[in-house]
């Protein structure tokens, strides 16, 4: 696998890369190699263990951001079963930067939202690089009340660099969408369990990330403004990013300190792409588990708690 | 300071003893956007609305509920022991916490917005009211509880919210704490909504990002005052990202009303005594006379 590695992973793409050079070298001569190549496979894992162990805010935004990382598709595939994509926000088009649709989750019927960035070029611009317009703001709407008249439990997946910044997305009020989606989620009568799988950006994110129990992937982001707007404001420089990321603290074990969300979740060795099947049985695990939880809860109940851990937010 | 301050001598230069908030209280003040040299008192006499071209100047918070609530009624503040919290111990090129020391010097507010319970022609009322020159209103969560505080103030007392906002968006010092007052203040509103009570939303110059895209859109009946600038995303950043020219007047409260996103735009000067006929019908109370009031000067 041609893994696409970042500046501070350049160590370990060297490495690799010697790897890989023994491993061709071992086939065409007769001197027994594979010992060293075990060596160096252990000492590439001990330098990677290394090198994530201590990252910083900045490294952790280019992780929710890099090119081989899992979207929403890549999980739901993975997770649920009998997934029927619905669309369309039924007023003026279908936004391809969200997906949602109906699905089973070990065979429990649920209504699955998220943000979808696209794979390759093609794909991205259809989806808009996962920027949602106010119609997909009004699409995931209209699921999520479908969901609560049929007692689904909706997951959601939080994937957006943030609401689309267009003039056709104002002209169609991206502010109200987002706002109706915050009023209504936090009244419906069903478990929502929302996982920022990548990048958690603004408003954009939000508007489908309020729920009974917010998840973050480890190496995953959630933020007021991306590092490079907010430093291009506050530092009065896009490159001032790095700081920005650090001061806004928005990587996941960071906003679980500081009791912003719920729960870490913790990714495959070098990050989800490294190995999106096992990242995907674990998030499905934890998944699982909270909505277990949830489902034992009044409806009533759970809707009062969802109102007070939000009223509860940055109160003294 | 003006070119006319600038003729007159110090000796009768007049800065009134108060501190200076929002419109210029000296004796003659620039309109912002005529240019027209008004007497100060004739501006506050006409809400911050310049009397030759209508320009509606930003007001400070304080003076926009003395406008707006009864003069004679008694005004109870909500909210007012809490402040911002610099809880990330935020830095960029300056210390949060000196930003804030700062603002609070400037404006003499503890926080970006200001809740007063009072009347409104005789009708119990609860009214919040941004104050712009407090970090461009932003909206972090001491905002947040400020706001929701009114709103349960509101459901308390069975009467009906208003709020005028005037905001640049979320305080990025408050990082994911701000974002989060997005929903807080949103999900108050359902609460509002549940006990029947109105929720009337003033969009002031300017409402944008984080405050636009939440409780501001969320209005029973959302009124504008004349041209100003209402949006999600800042327009240097939809030029940016678009990479074309805006059209005229966009993201201006005209645009919004031929768009559909609010119900009316209001002249400040009339904006009283129509959300109160409003909320009469709303609320079916009948007010004490709707004759055009004064103010107390």
């Amino acid at each position: 696998m041609n893994l696409n590695f970042l500046d501070f992973e350049q160590p370990i793409a060297e490495l690799e890369a010697k790897i890989e050079e023994l491993r061709l070298v071992g086939n065409d001569s007769e001197i027994n190699i594979s010992e060293e190549i075990k060596r160096l496979e252990q000492k590439s894992r001990e330098l990677t263990k290394n090198i994530f162990s201590s990252l910083n805010s900045w490294q952790v935004v280019q992780m929710a951001r890099h090119p081989q990382r899992p979207h929403s598709l890549d999980y739901i595939e993975r997770i649920f079963t009998d997934f029927d994509e619905l669309h369309g926000d039924r007023h003026f088009a279908d936004d391809l930067a969200i997906i949602g649709g109906i699905a089973r989750l070990e065979g429990q019927p649920i209504m699955v939202i998220g943000h979808e960035k696209g794979r390759n070029t093609k794909e991205k611009l259809a989806r808009n690089f996962g920027m949602p317009r106010p119609e997909g703001y009004r699409k995931a709407l209209r699921l999520m009340e479908m969901a609560e008249k049929f007692h689904l439990p909706i997951l959601t997946f939080i994937d957006t660099p943030g609401a689309y910044p267009g003039i056709d997305a104002e002209e169609r009020g991206q502010s109200e969408a987002i706002a109706r989606n915050l009023q209504v989620m936090s009244q419906l009568k069903v478990p929502i369990i929302c996982s920022v799988i990548g990048e958690g950006g603004s408003g954009g994110a939000l508007a489908v990330g309020v729920g009974d129990r917010i998840l973050m992937l480890q190496y995953s982001v959630y933020s007021v403004i991306s590092p490079e707007g907010c430093a291009s404001i506050l530092w009065k420089s896009a490159e001032k990013a790095p700081e920005a990321a650090e001061a806004m603290g928005m990587a996941a074990a960071r906003l679980l300190k500081l009791g912003l969300i719920d729960e870490v979740i913790e990714e495959p060795l070098g990050g989800a792409h490294r190995n999106i099947d096992s990242m995907a049985q674990q998030l499905k695990r934890v998944l699982l588990k909270n909505l277990a939880e949830l489902n034992h809860i009044p409806v009533e109940k759970l809707v009062d708690q969802r109102y007070n851990k939000y009223m509860n937010m940055g109160r003294s | 300071m003006n070119w006319f301050k600038k003729l007159l001598t110090s000796g009768i230069r007049t800065e009134s003893s108060e501190k200076k908030k929002g419109v210029p209280e000296g004796l003659w003040s620039k309109c912002d956007a005529c240019g027209a040299v008004i007497y100060g008192a004739e501006l506050k006499r006409n809400l911050g609305v310049c009397p030759k071209c209508e320009h509606h100047h930003r007001i400070p918070a304080r003076e926009r509920l003395d406008q707006f609530l009864d003069p004679e009624s008694s005004k109870i503040e909500i909210g007012a022991q809490v402040e911002a919290i610099d809880r990330l111990k935020f830095k960029d090129l300056k210390k949060y916490k000196d930003r804030l020391q700062a603002a609070k010097e400037n404006t003499e507010e503890k926080e970006a917005i200001v809740v007063m319970r009072g009347q409104l022609y005789g009708m119990g009322i609860v009214a919040a009211a941004f104050e712009f020159n407090f970090m461009g209103g932003s909206m972090g969560a001491g905002v947040g509880e400020r706001f929701t505080q009114g709103v349960q103030a509101a459901i308390d007392a069975h009467v009906p919210y208003i709020c005028f906002s005037a905001s640049g968006g979320a305080r990025m010092q408050e990082a994911l704490y701000s974002l989060m007052q997005m929903a807080k203040t949103s999900a108050s509103l359902a609460k509002l909504k549940e006990h029947g009570l109105p929720f009337i939303s003033v969009l002031t110059d300017p409402t944008m990002g984080g405050v636009s895209a939440s409780f501001a859109m969320l209005g029973d009946i959302i009124i504008a005052e004349p041209k100003a600038l209402i949006g999600f995303a800042g327009p240097r950043v939809i030029e940016q990202t678009v990479r074309q020219i805006l059209p005229d007047g966009f993201q201006r409260s005209e645009f919004l009303l031929e768009h559909g996103a609010i119900d009316l735009i209001l002249d400040r000067r009339i904006l009283r005594e129509k959300v109160a006929n409003i909320l009469s019908k709303l609320m079916r109370i009948k007010l004490n006379t709707l004759d055009n009031p004064t103010y107390a000067d």
